[in-house]
Order: C-alpha cells, then sequence, then structure tokens
C-alpha cells in the first residue's frame, strides 16, 4: 500500500504494519465541552496498514478523540496531524476529502433514504459513485445489496452498522475511523462485523476502532490504547494488553486474584 | 481499496490548511454583511433620487460622502460591540473557549480586552444568582414599570398612548406565545387569531355587537357588561378555540403545523370579514366599545380612553399575574414535560407522556393569553375592525419571541417591549426632540425594525436574554451535537 521507508523506530512487536509511518497522530491533544474537559491531553499514533483499538469505560473520552479526529471538535489545545501534516483548521466536511471515514456512534445512517442512497451519499466527496466501490461494499456486505432498494430506518441493528461501515467505505478511506460497531448487537452479528473490519483492513485500509468490547477488540488490533477519564493510561501491542492483569480485571471481568 | 501514498496525503493536508484563509473568519464574514446592511439602509433612506445628468449621483451621495461614512463608521460600530457582545454570550453558554475558537478570535479581538470583559460580565454572574439581589431586582423594575407615565418622554400622552395600548397588550401576547414556541416547540403563525377572537368577544359583551340588520349600530346588542367580565368569558372562548384547532392538528409536526395554523389565523380573518349572522358588522367592525369599570366596596373607577396611564397600570398588572402563574408552570412537571417534548418527542412519549394532551394544553395557555391581551387591546383602542389583526401581527409577536429569547420570561417581556416601542420612537412625537421631525421617515420604518431584527440574528440567535436551556442547545449545534432547532420531527430509527 505504502511506498514509505519508515524512520520512526517500530513499537515492540512482530506485527508488520507497525512498522509503517504514521498516519494519524495525536499529540497532548486537549478537548472541552463547555466548562468540562473530556481529553486532557492524549497522545496517540495510528501507523498506516494498522488495526488500533481504543479502549475505555463509558465518559473516557474514545468517542470525543474519533469526533476530534474528523474535526467534529476542535481541541482546545494540541494537535492532530495526518500524514505529518496538522488539520488545524480544517472543517469537517473537508477532513473527509483526505480520506479519513467516520463511522459514528449510533450508526446515525439516513433513515428515510434508500440503502443505496446512503451508499450514495458516502461517496460525497466524488463527483460521481464508483460502481467498483459499490460492488465492493456489497461483496463485503452482501445484506446490503440483498436490501439495496429498503428504507435505512427499516434495517435491523446489524444491518444498519453493515451500512454506517459500507458508507464510511464509499468515500474511500485511508483511515477509517470506527464509533462501537458492536453496540447493541448480537454476539453473532458482531462476530460477523469484526470479520468484516478485518477484511477491510487486509484491504489496505488504516482503522482505528472504539469499542467497549475489548476482548475481541483486541483479538483484532495490532495495537491498543487504555484511555481513563480523557487521559491515556496505557498503550501496547493488542496481545499485551490481552495479557495484562489489569485490563483483564477492569475490561474483560476477570478478578484478579 | 484506497491507495494513496502518505505523501500525496500529506500534500492534500497542507492544500486544504492553505485554504483556511484569515479572510474566511466567520467574524470578517459577519463584518461584510452588516456593511452590505449598511450600504443598503444608506442608499434606501437618501433623500437624493438621483439625477439625469449623473447617474452615479445617487451613489455618490449615499457612499461617497460624508453621510457614507458616518453609516459605515456606525456599521463597524455595531460590529464590534456586538461581537463582543456575541463572545461573552457564547462564553456563558458553553464556557470557555472551544465556540469562540481561540485562534479566531484572538486574530481581532486582544486577549487583554476579553479577561476584562469577562471580569466584569464574572461580578455579575456572582451578583445575578443572589436571591435577595433578584428579588430586589425585580421590584425595583416593577416599581419603575409603574412609574414611567410619569418619566422622562414616557410624560407625553404619545409615549403613554404607546405604553399603554402596544407595549403592554404585546409584551402580554408574547408571553403566550412564549408558552407555545418556546416551551412546548410548536410553531404558531396564527396566533393573532386568538387575539381577534378575545377582541370580538369585548365587543360583543360591552354592547356594540352583533349590530341590527337594520344597520343601525343601536339596534338590539344584546349584552351589556362591565368589561371586567369579557377576560374570563374571553379566556374560555379562546381555549376552547385553541382546543378546536388543537384537537385535529396537533399530530402534525413542525412546518405542518405552522400552515395549518396560518391557515386558522385566515379563517378567522375571513369570518370576521364576511359577517355572520351580522355578528361581526363585517369589514366596518365595532366602534365606541365602552371599557373597564370598576364599582366594588365603594370604590368606583372609571377608565378614560383619553388618559392612557390607568391602562398601563391595568397591563402591568395583568402581566405580573401572567408571569407568576407562568413562572410557577416553567418549573412545574408540566414545564418539564413540554421541554422533555420539545427535546424528543418520542422519548417523551415513550416515558408516559401522551403529548397530544401536552401540546394542547400549551396551545391552550397560549390561545387564552393571547384573548386576554386581545380584550385589553380593544378596551384602550374602542375600535376594532378585521384590519386590526392582519397576519403580519401574528408574525411580528413570534419575531418578539425570538428576538427576546425563545423559552425565557425575562427575554420576552424586553424583547416585545423594545421591538413594541422601536417603530414608535423612530416615528417621534409631534414636537418633541429632533426639533419636531420623526427621527426617521416614517416610511422607512419597517425597514429600520428589520434592520436589527436581521443585525440581531446574525450577531445573537438566541435572543436578547436568551433561556439557559435554548442557548445550550443553539451552542450544541454550533459544535454540530444535536439539533437547535425546536420545529424539527425528532431522531428516528437509531435501532429498531
Amino acid at each position: 500500500m505504502s511506498d514509505q521507508a519508515s524512520t520512526i523506530p517500530a513499537p515492540r512487536t512482530e506485527a508488520s504494519p507497525s512498522d509503517n509511518a504514521a498516519l494519524l497522530e495525536l499529540s497532548s491533544v486537549e478537548v472541552a465541552y463547555g466548562g468540562i474537559v473530556a481529553l486532557k491531553g492524549i497522545d496517540l499514533e495510528v501507523r498506516q496498514g494498522e488495526i488500533v483499538a481504543l479502549l475505555g469505560a463509558n465518559g473516557a473520552g474514545k468517542t470525543t478523540t474519533l469526533r476530534t479526529v474528523s474535526g467534529l471538535l476542535k481541541p482546545r489545545s494540541g494537535e492532530v496531524r495526518y500524514a505529518g501534516e496538522a488539520l488545524t483548521g480544517i472543517p469537517a466536511h473537508k477532513i473527509v476529502q483526505l480520506g479519513i471515514g467516520h463511522s459514528p456512534e449510533g450508526r446515525r445512517i439516513f433513515s428515510r433514504m434508500t440503502v443505496l442512497e446512503n451508499l450514495q451519499m458516502g461517496a460525497y466527496r466524488f463527483k460521481s459513485v464508483s460502481q467498483k466501490d459499490l460492488d465492493q461494499v456489497f461483496e463485503l456486505f452482501p445484506r446490503l445489496q440483498e436490501r439495496r432498494t429498503q428504507l435505512g430506518g427499516n434495517l435491523s441493528g446489524g444491518e444498519q452498522q453493515m451500512l454506517a461501515i459500507g458508507r464510511a467505505m464509499m468515500g474511500q478511506p485511508a483511515l477509517l475511523l470506527l464509533d462501537e460497531p458492536s453496540m447493541g448487537l448480537a454476539p453473532l452479528i458482531v462476530a460477523q462485523i469484526f470479520e468484516i473490519i478485518e477484511r477491510i483492513n487486509a484491504l489496505g485500509t488504516t482503522i482505528l476502532l472504539v469499542e467497549q468490547n475489548a476482548a475481541q477488540a483486541l483479538k483484532l488490533a495490532h495495537r491498543g490504547y487504555v484511555l481513563e477519564t480523557g487521559e491515556v493510561v496505557m498503550s501496547a501491542p493488542a496481545g499485551e494488553l490481552l495479557n495484562d492483569p489489569r485490563i483483564r480485571e477492569a475490561y474483560l471481568g476477570e478478578t484478579a486474584e | 481499496m484506497s491507495t494513496t501514498s502518505i505523501s500525496e496525503l500529506s500534500a492534500q493536508v497542507r492544500r486544504l490548511r492553505k485554504q483556511d484563509a484569515w479572510w474566511k473568519n466567520p467574524m470578517l464574514g459577519r463584518l461584510a454583511i452588516i456593511l452590505a446592511l449598511v450600504l443598503v439602509l444608506s442608499i434606501l433612506t437618501n433623500q437624493v433620487q438621483g439625477s439625469s445628468s449623473d447617474y452615479t449621483l445617487l451613489f455618490k451621495s449615499s457612499w461617497f460622502s460624508s453621510r457614507g461614512a458616518q453609516y459605515v463608521i456606525g456599521g463597524v460600530l455595531i460590529w464590534i460591540i456586538a461581537e463582543a457582545w456575541r463572545i461573552q454570550g457564547l462564553r456563558r453558554i458553553a464556557g470557555q473557549t472551544i465556540s469562540v475558537a481561540g485562534r479566531r478570535t484572538a486574530l481581532i479581538v486582544p486577549r487583554s480586552f476579553t479577561r476584562q470583559y469577562s471580569r466584569l460580565a464574572g461580578f455579575f454572574r456572582w451578583l445575578i444568582p443572589n436571591r435577595w439581589f433578584r428579588r430586589v431586582l425585580v421590584l425595583a423594575v416593577v416599581a419603575v414599570a409603574i412609574f414611567l407615565p410619569y418619566l422622562g418622554l414616557f410624560t407625553l400622552p404619545y409615549f403613554q398612548s404607546v405604553l399603554a395600548g402596544q407595549v403592554g397588550v404585546y409584551v402580554l401576547a408574547a408571553l403566550g406565545l412564549n408558552v407555545v414556541v418556546g416551551w412546548a416547540g410548536l410553531l404558531d403563525l396564527g396566533y393573532i387569531a386568538f387575539f381577534a377572537i378575545g377582541a370580538y368577544t369585548t365587543a360583543i359583551l360591552s354592547g356594540k355587537l352583533p349590530v341590527g340588520a337594520d344597520g343601525n349600530p343601536e339596534a338590539h346588542p344584546p349584552i351589556h357588561l362591565n368589561l371586567f367580565f369579557a377576560f374570563p368569558i374571553a379566556v374560555v372562548l379562546t381555549m376552547t378555540a385553541g382546543l378546536i384547532l388543537g384537537a385535529p392538528t396537533l399530530r402534525l409536526r413542525g412546518d405542518y403545523l405552522a400552515i395549518v395554523t396560518l391557515g386558522f389565523h385566515e379563517i378567522v380573518l375571513q369570518l370576521a370579514k364576511n359577517n355572520p349572522h351580522n355578528l361581526t358588522n363585517g369589514p366596518l367592525g365595532a366602534t365606541g366599545i365602552s371599557t373597564f369599570r370598576f364599582n366594588l366596596f365603594g370604590v368606583h373607577y372609571d377608565w378614560n380612553p383619553t388618559d392612557s396611564k390607568p391602562y398601563w397600570f391595568l397591563a402591568i398588572g395583568l402581566i405580573l399575574i401572567v408571569v407568576f402563574a407562568f413562572r410557577r408552570l416553567e418549573h412545574s412537571k408540566v414545564g418539564r414535560t413540554w421541554t422533555a417534548i420539545r427535546e424528543d418527542e418520542v422519548a417523551a412519549a415513550a416515558s408516559g407522556v401522551p403529548t397530544v394532551k401536552y401540546k394542547l394544553m400549551a396551545f391552550m395557555i397560549g390561545a387564552s393569553t393571547s384573548g386576554f391581551a386581545g380584550v385589553l387591546a380593544t378596551a384602550k383602542i374602542t375600535a376594532i375592525t378585521p384590519d386590526n389583526f392582519p397576519l403580519q401581527l401574528s408574525i411580528f409577536v413570534l419575531a418578539y419571541v425570538i428576538f427576546g429569547g425563545m423559552g425565557s420570561l425575562t427575554g420576552v417581556i424586553v424583547g416585545a417591549s423594545l421591538m413594541t416601542f422601536l417603530p414608535f420612537f423612530l416615528q417621534g412625537p409631534p414636537s418633541w426632540f429632533n426639533s419636531g421631525k420623526p427621527v426617521v421617515d416614517p416610511k422607512d420604518i419597517p425597514m429600520w425594525v428589520g434592520a436589527v431584527l436581521l443585525t440581531m440574528m446574525i450577531f445573537r440567535p438566541q435572543g436578547l436574554i436568551p433561556s439557559k436551556r435554548r442557548a445550550q442547545e443553539l451552542a450544541q449545534a454550533e459544535h454540530g451535537v444535536g439539533d437547535a432547532d425546536a420545529m424539527t420531527e425528532p431522531a428516528e430509527g437509531v435501532a429498531p
């Protein structure tokens, strides 16, 4: 995918994408909703080709981080760098043009538009909707092809999530931000969606994944960050996090003895 | 899917960042709008009409002259004041820096200025929540309002008449509309229809309508009542009218409801014009309507239409009663339920709120307040025709509510007072100041009023004194969270 020879030292991991150049970097980013500080200066890095999982309890600042990257929120201080360049001052709708796709929390599909129209909206940044991309989304999500003429609001929760991801994919993102794709879905559907996320990554899209479902997210991801009340408390390769007793206790529901 | 290389992406980011030029600052955009507005005003108010020998005369005399300079300086001053005010408003709503977008603000407003300004604002913020301070303040304001007809320019009968017949009446009406629009979030464009119903009720109860079939105004009006009795009757009638309009239509939402209320206004107006059963006397309306009498406990007092002061006192009394009642309502379960309906009707219904019932309640309370105001207005002007209740008036009252700050009682009172007073002030009394001339050309008054509204909506869309919740909704919408527009449908289809 990339022709970059990375000069940044690789983290301790055997996974190859983590040797690539950083696609997204957050350096001491602070975000506040009014007087309430949601992110207290977080540092984060996503390398090209990686799946990075962002874990944490409710209110830790995971969604805020994604919204900041996609320009929906403006950092109070700090910098979001994409491909090495600061995104400061670029409005959200232009950030999409840079190939940052955001599948928001709660899916936010256009419920009174058909599945096809939803996908076409995803390709808004291009002059015309590419049939190739559409075919690719339908290949990833065959269910969407079956339901292409149905209204988005009439889909099941799992199908809506597929639609939300598919819509983001239509923008040919280099970096895909996924906000809780497993929210409110049955375990079987969650497994299915995670499998598709892996395939999307294999096709060359870098993914920043926000999840409550820590176990599954860490199995999928190359690296993980753990957020707590707006701060990064831990960052390590996914395998290490998965075996860390503190993580197992806090997020995987196991009691440490 | 995409195979863009990092270096290509970096180049794209750099290109987009370059587009973020300083001149795209929304502040400067607002300055441009203000200047455009000022230039249009300076042309439209210019006495010079143009000349056949010099086609550019109009532009020269309105733009490239000392007059043009005055307008431009005035516009820039308004812009500076309004920007400072806007920043302060956003600070108060959203807290610290984000809504002001730090970097961009720093370009234009010096830090020291904003710091000093917020220190001043901080003092008031400490003072205003103080319960005793608030009580004293309210008492002082009421006292000033009562003595207003003895102060300054209000000693002139012209302004006393404006106070009683316009300010008092429309503050009352706007308070009622605030319940419908500001609290329950129902867009009502036919609000003055209820006002008209109240007015006609007054005319009928006072014995001026219906006039006999022979055209003799004194033929056989069946009822002659002291107009104080018109209040309860008008309230009941307008409530019923609100019920009749609301019951079938409140299932509609947003724009649809607005159109239906618009139609209702037109129906009421046409009914009054068509004179059903000689009830309304058609386009001629009623004249010589008697007014309030007080004859109780040995005290006897007649309101005299030539003296506006007693009407003003009565209006203040009525406003106080209504404000007291509405304040209780706002902080009761009912007020909370209205807010919930406005925020998310589906969620409210899911919590067990009978939404139609509560919307109907808001509608009826609003309608009855409008009828209340109609009685007061009719008693003051003593003559009504259907032309007293144009559709325009419904829209004006809505504008007063939005100007003052939807959902905020204080805001609505201040907003309605200023906006009703402004056109009459501009028209000016015959021989007061400005050497007896009106402040501006009377023909230009709607334009000036429009300019004030426009400036207000550009800089402070939340209104003069916004309700906290409304202001938050707006601030959040600016950040892309939620929806400021109460008139839209609730979010649907999140997950079945």
